[in-house]
C-alpha cells in the first residue's frame, strides 16, 4: 500500500477513540443530572467534580487528535 | 489554502529580536513576549489589587482576594494542610497558566501554552519536584507508593508494573492535556473562522449562510474561555494530588 494512503487511513482510525470519549462524556453528565435530581442540595459540591471529569475526559479526545496529527504530519 | 492561512500557522514561532550566545539561539520570540506579558499582567493585577488593603474591597482587590482564596482552598482540600509550604509554587503555576491561556484568547495574540515544550517544561518541574519531595520526606519508603497496602501478593505482580508506568506517564499526560486543549481549541476557532470567510464570499446568500458558522465561532470562543480557566485548574489540582501522594505514600 502507498505510505500516503496508509497515513490517511491510520489518521482516520485514530479518531475511533472518540467513541470511548463519547461514552465517557455521556456517563459523566448523565450521572451528574441523576445525582443532582436525587439530591439538589449537593449540586454545587458535585459541580466542581463535574468540570474536572469533563476536562479529563475531553483530554482523551484531544490525545486522539494529537495522535492523528502526528500520523498525518509527523 | 495558502500557507499563511493554514489553521496551524498561528502557532508558528517568530523571532522578534535575534540573540545568539555561544551558538545557542536565545532570540526573543513571540512566545517569549506573551509569556512575559502573562507574568506582568498577573503581577500587576495582584500587587495593584492588594495595594490599598481596604476593609471593603474594591473590584481589583476582590479579584486578588478571590483568586487567592480559590487556590488556597484547592490546595487545602486536595493536598492537605501540610502542603501550605508549596502554596506559593502552586499559586504561581495556576496564575501563569491561566494568564497564558487567557491572553491567548485575544485575537492576533499567541498562546505559549499551545506548545508542548512549554507545558512539558512545567510538567517536568512538577514531576521532578514531587519525586524529590517524596524521597526527601520518606526515604526509600516512598516506593510504597507503587505497592498499595492490603493487596494480595499475587495481584502485586500485575499492580506494581501498572503503578510504575502510571507514575512515569504523569508528566506526559499532564503536559499533553494542556497543550492539546489549547492547540485544538485555537485550531477549531480558526477553521470555523475560515468557514465564515469562504461562505461569506458567495453572492447574495453568502452573508446569511455565513451567520451560522459565525454563531459557532462566538459559542466556541465562550467555550474556549471556560477551557482556558479549566485547564489551569486541572493542571494545578493534579499537581496538588501528586504532592499529596508524595507526602502520604501507600495509603
Amino acid at each position: 500500500m502507498e505510505v500516503e494512503a496508509a497515513k490517511l487511513i491510520g489518521a482516520g482510525i485514530a479518531t475511533v477513540a472518540l467513541a470511548g470519549v463519547g461514552i465517557g462524556m455521556g456517563n459523566i453528565f448523565g450521572s451528574f443530572v441523576s445525582s443532582a435530581l436525587r439530591n439538589p442540595s449537593a449540586q454545587d459540591k458535585v459541580f466542581g467534580n463535574l468540570l474536572l471529569g469533563f476536562a479529563l475526559t475531553e483530554a482523551i479526545a484531544l490525545f486522539a487528535l494529537v495522535v492523528a496529527l502526528l500520523i498525518l504530519f509527523g | 489554502m495558502a500557507a499563511g492561512h493554514s489553521p496551524l500557522a498561528q502557532f508558528e514561532i517568530q523571532r522578534i529580536v535575534e540573540f545568539n550566545i555561544a551558538g545557542i539561539d536565545v532570540s526573543i520570540t513571540n512566545s517569549t513576549v506573551w509569556m512575559v506579558a502573562a507574568l506582568l499582567v498577573a503581577t500587576f493585577v495582584l500587587t495593584l489589587g492588594m495595594r490599598s488593603r481596604a476593609m471593603v474591597p474594591t473590584r481589583m482587590q476582590s479579584i486578588a482576594e478571590v483568586s487567592y482564596e480559590f487556590v488556597a482552598n484547592m490546595v487545602r482540600d486536595n493536598a492537605g494542610s501540610e502542603c501550605r509550604a508549596y502554596f506559593p509554587f502552586l499559586f504561581t503555576l495556576f496564575f501563569f497558566i491561566l494568564m497564558c491561556n487567557a491572553l491567548g484568547m485575544i485575537p492576533y495574540s499567541f498562546t505559549p501554552t499551545s506548545h508542548i515544550i512549554v507545558t512539558f517544561g512545567m510538567a517536568a518541574v512538577v514531576f521532578v519536584g514531587v519525586t524529590i519531595i517524596g524521597f526527601a520526606k520518606h526515604g526509600i519508603g516512598y516506593l510504597r507508593l507503587f505497592a498499595p497496602s492490603g493487596v494480595p501478593l499475587v495481584l502485586m505482580f500485575i499492580l506494581v508494573p501498572i503503578e510504575v508506568i502510571s507514575y512515569f506517564v504523569r508528566p506526559i499526560s499532564l503536559s499533553v492535556r494542556l497543550f492539546a486543549n489549547m492547540m485544538a481549541g485555537h485550531t477549531m476557532l480558526k477553521v470555523f473562522g475560515g468557514f465564515v470567510v469562504s461562505l461569506g464570499a458567495i453572492e447574495f446568500v453568502g452573508p446569511v449562510i455565513a451567520a451560522l458558522p459565525m454563531a459557532m465561532v462566538v459559542a466556541l470562543s465562550g467555550l474556549e474561555l471556560v477551557i482556558a480557566f479549566l485547564q489551569a485548574y486541572v493542571f494545578t489540582i493534579l499537581s496538588c494530588l501528586y504532592l499529596h501522594d508524595a507526602l502520604h505514600p501507600g495509603h
